[in-house]
């Protein structure tokens, strides 16, 4: 069971990192922020830059 | 495990592995089951990763575990995060991960299952996972560099060069193709149009809900516009039922074609967060669930191949494209065995993630293999369909014929007997109008994919599932398409900033203006003249995308064969010189044949003259010989660069051998690692 739990917890940090739901806990963490859409948008703005110039594999 | 144990284990493996791979090349007038595919893929892939993979690791790049990566000594919470290995893995495939593998393997099962499968296999056990493997270490090693900046530092100016021309080339002609395929799908096509059509507003709908209501749930905007999408899916039927709203949606060729211009120019000048992002997320979320549920379709229905090991077209003369299989088998695969685009990856985000050097060897070697398992799986959805049904669908009119009763002549004249009455019964069970002449692969994929989830996962209307498929297809491949755009549209931006500065500045709306548009029009060219060829465009513009993928693998593995000798690691440098060495023969010959081949189907400059004596020219003939010309002038160049870097790099490997030449790598400092310490004390 705590193996399954071990798998289920890798399984969504994937999914979080993938999702950028991860770059987004670590951004409020650095800029000491809560969650919000004032907050969200600097996120945002940030990422633009990283996430335009990023391209996606054939 | 002791070691007795292991070693029969690995012995088992092999022996599995020999006979999977011996059945599936060796049997001959008989139909095989799928599952020896798969086998064959896993017990090639457990053994080049057990074995090969592990003997780069300790010999050629004698990965360091006390060595701290730049996610450690750089970490900046932003760009440089130590990450958890299966973390790092999961998003490295995510990226790497596009339709190249699923639409190669489709367009090559013309030749049969055989050689795209052997191809997929060795190519990705020998080359593929090791150029992403070492670009990936390489990049470690040097803070996470990029491939140009790495091939400046490390072979010389011109590789540098030559790394920007071929990466700004590939880019242009992936997107056209990309663009060529989709417009392939849907034309004519009222379900699938809509379908694709309204992933734009859900899109836009996802970007406003992540902004406005739910800040930062990415995972349940996803979810909620995945939804959204089948829902899409099911009015699609309504809607191709409909005489009024069907017709909007029926598109011809060129309509679609300026309809996706039009979204790329829009995608690239729109802010990130409002289309680009949340589309981004809605396809990676579709990408995931739709591989994982087509594995686990071939395993439970467990599909007998259909397609012969080998065709008659091994000849070169394929209705989908004509050459032989060498070497347009490897050019037509790029992606499931060896793919410069990953490179890319490699020495872009991934690297910065990286926790602990030796995590390079599961993330770089082990995600392709992942990526190459999506290969045999879309060659195994192409050859469950009867041979006659997959020619008819991906032959274009210019070669077998427009009327139906005539396409199913010429195609059952070549042994593969099917009628127009079957196919006009499956182009109704999956709710088209008709199914010939749908060139591109992407249709086909969607029938083979549809066979095995109705047969396997229940729910046996044909007509959703294969509009899932199209959908998947087609989203996947527009989010390459308006990624690309905007990534071209800065690479241009960065060049054209050295001229005039105000250029460069990627926030000042003229110049986004001026580089999408110039993006657009360079990958919007190529597609025009796909849309207008007779020959269904494929034909000559995926060759093209393959050639210019592999020169990219060349500069990669160039740059990686320059290191291994610079470290003095001269007696491995095989293992990237061999794949180099092939990949260099076989752009070479494609290259070649593709201008200067006799045969107007294969030579551009033969058929631009077929064309130009023709007594009775086809309509837009000036424009037709214009397009082979310019085809032929880009696989000049493609090869004069490939010819350029490998001199420099040859020159360079000679000066290293004979003592002339400073060895000296560029690597940053020896730091140790704090996570190595923590884990030993």
């Amino acid at each position: 069971m705590t193996r399954m739990k071990q798998i289920f917890a890798v399984l969504v940090a994937i999914l979080r990192e993938i999702f950028d739901e991860s770059a987004y806990a670590r951004f409020l963490a650095t800029h000491h922020l809560r969650s919000d859409r004032s907050s969200y948008a600097a996120f945002l703005r940030e990422q633009a830059g990283i996430k335009a110039r990023r391209p996606r594999c054939c | 495990m002791p070691k007795p144990l292991r070693v029969i284990l690995w012995l088992s493996i092999a022996c599995l592995g020999a006979a999977a791979l011996a059945t599936i090349a060796l049997h001959r007038g008989e139909q095989i089951n799928a599952l020896w595919l798969v086998v064959a893929a896993f017990c090639s892939y457990a053994l080049g990763y057990r074995f090969y993979s592990k003997f780069i690791a300790a010999k050629v790049l004698a990965l360091d575990a006390q060595r701290a990566t730049p996610a450690e000594r750089l970490e900046d919470g932003r760009d440089f995060v130590p990450t958890n290995k299966w973390v790092v893995f999961g998003h490295h495939f995510a990226a790497i991960a596009g339709p190249g593998p699923l639409v190669g393997p489709v367009l090559a099962a013309q030749f049969g299952y055989l050689p795209g499968t052997l191809w997929i296999l060795a190519g990705a056990v020998l080359g593929g996972c090791v150029q992403d493997f070492v670009i990936l270490l390489f990049s470690v090693r040097r803070d996470g560099k990029s491939l140009t900046e790495m091939a400046r530092e490390e072979v010389g100016r011109v590789g540098g060069v030559v790394a920007y021309v071929a990466i700004l080339s590939i880019i242009v002609i992936l997107l056209a193709v990309c663009a060529l395929v989709v417009v392939n799908a849907l034309k004519a096509s009222p379900w699938g149009a809509f379908t694709i059509a309204m992933t734009i507003p859900i899109a836009l709908l996802m970007g406003l809900y992540l902004r406005r209501l739910r800040p930062g749930k990415v995972l349940e905007t996803s979810l909620l516009g995945f939804i959204l999408v089948l829902l899409a899916i099911w009015g699609g039927q309504w809607v191709s039922q409909s005489p009024l709203v069907g017709g909007w949606f029926t598109l011809t060729a060129t309509t679609l074609a300026l309809v996706i211009m039009v979204y790329g120019f829009a995608a690239s000048a729109l802010p990130v967060w409002l289309l680009l992002a949340p589309r981004d997320y809605l396809s990676t979320f579709v990408k995931l669930g739709t591989i994982a549920l087509l594995a686990v379709g071939i395993v439970a229905l467990r599909p007998t191949l259909h397609m012969p090991p080998l065709t008659r077209f091994v000849d070169g003369t394929g209705p989908i494209f004509a050459g032989k299989i060498f070497p347009f088998a490897f050019i037509t695969i790029a992606c499931g065995a060896i793919s410069g685009f990953h490179a890319l990856i490699s020495s872009g985000t991934t690297p910065k993630l990286i926790r602990r050097e030796r995590e390079t060897r599961m993330v770089g070697y082990g995600a392709m293999m992942a990526e190459s398992m999506v290969a045999i799986m879309a060659m195994i959805a192409a050859c469950v369909l009867q041979p006659g049904t997959y020619f008819a669908i991906n032959s274009p009119a210019g070669i077998v014929g427009a009327a139906p009763e005539a396409a199913a002549a010429t195609i059952s004249g070549w042994g593969f007997p099917v009628t127009a009455v079957e196919m006009h019964a499956l182009a109704q069970s999956v709710g088209e109008q008709t199914l010939f002449n749908r060139t591109g692969g992407a249709p086909a994929f969607a029938v083979g994919m549809a066979h095995i989830f109705s047969h396997s996962l229940g729910g046996a209307v044909m007509a959703i599932w294969y509009h899932f498929a199209i959908m998947f297809e087609a989203l996947f491949i527009l989010t390459v398409l308006d990624a690309g755009t905007r990534v071209g549209r800065f690479m241009i931006q960065d060049a054209l900033g050295h001229v005039w500065k105000p250029l460069g500045r990627t926030g000042w709306y003229p110049s986004i203006l001026t580089t999408s548009a110039l993006i657009v029009f360079a990958w919007g060219s190529f597609l025009w003249q796909g849309v207008k060829d007779p020959l269904g465009g494929i034909n000559s513009l995926w060759p093209l995308f393959g050639i210019a993928n592999q020169l990219l693998a060349t500069v990669a593995l160039c740059v990686a064969t320059t290191i291994i000798f610079k470290k003095g690691k001269t007696a491995y440098a095989a293992v990237t010189l061999v794949p180099l060495t092939w990949l260099v023969a076989v752009t070479f010959t494609a290259s070649w044949e593709k201008i200067f081949d006799a045969n107007p189907r294969i030579g551009f400059l033969s058929h631009a003259r077929l064309l130009a004596s023709a007594t009775s020219p086809p309509p837009g003939v000036a424009r037709l010989i214009f397009n082979d010309r310019l085809d032929a002038g880009v696989t000049g160049a493609l090869m004069v660069m490939v010819a350029l870097i490998l001199l420099e790099s040859a020159f360079l490997w000679l000066g290293v051998l004979s003592g002339r030449k400073d060895v000296g790598v560029k690597e940053s400092p020896f730091v140790p690692s704090r996570f190595a310490a923590e884990e030993q004390g």
